[in-house]
């Protein structure tokens, strides 16, 4: 469907390199990366707003590449909406068809559809600073399916909204492609965004592709230290991997060997989700291989959930919800034992 | 930013410190002007208009050279401008520069500058002279006067409106199906059009209160501030008055109007 092949873009300070994707028909494709890490610039390259130093970009079985913007059918929805200040909410809309030599007459009975999907039609005359956040967010992704676009490219579309509006718009999102099978490339810095909407998730950093996976891949199996902070896993370790018994692998993390499941030898990265760890103030028999006595060296509450940093040595963060930490009676200074599956150890 | 209200400005001593600067450069540009508008009669000034064919004919002489001179700059100098607010290159600071140089140019000396291209017997004035336009002691040469000395107005008001508008706006569009001159037309031209509207009446303005460069190339036929000036050597302060005050009138009438007209489209 969207093929992109060892694309090269530099921009001003942003520079893309050897970046490959392949995008699904349908598929709810998640580009995730921090900021600065150049995702405006790629999907503005996929646009064609700019021009890749090399690379090729295959939609439906062209190469687009060399490509003016206007030929290219793909629709762009920016973070802040850039919505027609001159036109009003029906203008906007039209825009697109009007540009294709459509009348007035044309473009708003062929934009209908649009219109009913995103529930605008009661707004169709306002300006557009009458609006809000929420609701520019509709008429520019009205604005943009009114192409009918072969892919829809959406730039952190829901960074500038309320968290009750970004919900919404979430699930908008989803209808969008479950009701068009719209192809959507969707770039945000939010892990928890790319994990509710992504069927696939790649991770950009520095201008390269680190990573393309389900979000449980790049969840559960970081295949690089990035990704692996990225995704929020506090506890990444660096360490000697040798044989171990049976079908496990020993970590040695400095002062601690940890028991994981691995093929993979020699220096490497262990990595452990602070959720995947048991906290318990006995020790206690269990299948979990990794079972280590340590002190709670800080408490950071985050509502109703609680990170814990414990020291076995090395340091580990841990999650515990606060009522398990209020009936334990967990506390700085407290010694606590932490327990882990070999298996909940992602090496990499 | 909220604005303070009018009381606050005199419990701060700096700012009142301001505005009694402000009301003296004030009173500096009004005291005169007023004093010359109310010490002319109405009655001559109803006389000149009705039988001095010549103070007629050098004000609307005046007000369309400047038309038609800030209708050229209009043509030639928005395309500079969108090029200037929109693009980065090696060289721009200087092109800036340029744009800027007629204000700093003596007008008298531009206007010589000019009859040195366009002066009968100099390149552009022979160019142009095969197709029928000369510019010495003509109208062509009162537009080129007036458009080499207000130009800079126009290009400077048009290139900051483009540079208020979001690059994205014209990118949007482009993802959207419109070529570039479509963009243009339908996207950036309409979000400028107020800052080139209020640009073309200040290159407007400068063109009909010129004098200097025009003098050099044009004598005859008069335009407005030629004739002051010719009234005021060979008749006197009152009758180089009178012409003053119907010019000012008359310019201040339209410059009103438009000022009216484009501002009421920003509020709508």
């Amino acid at each position: 469907m969207i093929k992109i092949k060892n694309l090269c873009v530099s921009v001003g300070d942003f520079h893309l390199e050897d970046v490959t994707l392949d995008v699904q028909q349908g598929e709810y494709f998640i580009v995730l990366g921090p900021t600065g890490a150049g995702k405006t610039v790629l999907l503005e390259t996929i646009a064609g707003l700019y021009r890749a130093q090399s690379g090729e970009i295959w939609l439906n079985g062209r190469d687009v590449a060399s490509l003016e913007p206007e030929k290219r059918g793909i629709g762009f929805v920016y973070q802040d909406y850039v919505l027609f200040p001159h036109l009003s909410v029906i203008d906007n809309i039209t825009f697109g068809l009007k540009q294709r030599g459509k009348s007035r007459k044309e473009a708003e009975a062929e934009a209908g559809w649009t219109i009913q999907l995103l529930g605008l039609s009661s707004l169709l005359n306002r300006k557009i600073d009458t609006l809000s956040g929420g609701e520019k967010q509709k008429v520019a992704l009205a604005r943009a399916l009114a192409i009918k676009p072969k892919v829809l490219l959406l730039d952190e579309p829901l960074s500038a909204l309320d968290p009750e509006t970004r919900e919404k718009v979430q699930q908008e999102l989803r209808e969008i492609r479950n009701k068009l099978n719209q192809t959507i490339i969707h770039v945000t810095h939010d892990f928890e965004e790319a994990v509710a909407l992504g069927e696939r998730i790649a991770v950009l950093g520095d201008g390269h592709i680190m990573q393309v996976g389900t979000a449980e891949e790049i969840f559960c199996q970081p295949k690089s230290e990035f990704v692996a902070r990225f995704a929020m896993t506090r506890n990444i370790f660096a360490g000697e991997v040798r044989d171990g018994e049976a079908e496990c692998a020993f970590v040695n993390i400095g002062v601690t060997l940890i028991e994981a499941v691995t093929n993979l030898r020699g220096h490497r990265h262990a990595s452990v989700r602070p959720e995947d760890i048991l906290i318990s103030t006995q020790p206690f028999i269990s299948s979990a291989r990794n079972s280590f006595k340590g002190t709670i060296t800080d408490v950071f509450s985050k509502g109703s959930t609680i990170y814990l940093t414990i020291n076995v040595p090395p340091d580990f963060i841990c999650l515990v919800t606060r009522r398990s930490f209020e009936d334990m009676e967990l506390r700085e200074g407290g010694k606590v034992y932490v327990t882990f599956k070999a298996s909940a150890v992602n090496v990499f | 930013m909220k604005r303070k209200n009018i009381s606050a400005i005199f419990k701060n001593k700096l700012t009142l410190t301001f505005v009694i600067l402000g009301v003296v450069i004030l009173l500096f540009i009004l005291v005169p002007l007023l004093t010359m508008v109310f010490s002319s009669h109405p009655g001559e000034l109803f006389d000149l208009l009705l039988h001095d064919k010549v103070v007629i004919n050098a004000i609307w002489l005046t007000i369309y050279t400047a038309l038609i001179s800030t209708a050229v700059g209009l043509i030639l100098g928005v395309p500079l401008a969108y090029v200037l607010a929109r693009y980065d290159f090696p060289g721009k600071k200087i092109i800036e520069a340029v744009v800027d140089l007629p204000i700093v140019v003596p007008h008298t000396g531009a206007g010589i500058a000019l009859l040195f291209v366009f002066g009968k017997n100099f390149f552009g004035g022979k160019v142009f002279n095969s197709l029928g336009i000369g510019f010495v002691d003509a109208v062509p040469g009162i537009v080129i006067a007036m458009m080499f000395v207000s130009i800079p107005f126009l290009v400077n008001a048009a290139k900051d409106g483009f540079k208020r508008i979001d690059p994205r706006l014209e990118k949007v569009a482009r993802t959207l199906g419109a070529t570039p001159r479509q963009t243009f037309f339908n996207v950036t031209l309409p979000l400028a059009w107020r800052s080139i509207l209020s640009g073309s009446l200040m290159m407007w303005a400068r063109g009909v209160s010129e004098f200097g460069a025009v003098v050099i190339i044009t004598y005859y036929p008069m335009i407005a501030s030629t004739l002051v000036y010719q009234r005021f050597e060979t008749q006197g302060l009152d009758a180089a008055r009178n012409v003053a005050v119907l010019l000012i009138l008359a310019c201040l009438i339209i410059f009103v109007a438009l000022r009216y007209i484009s501002q009421r489209g920003e509020k709508a």
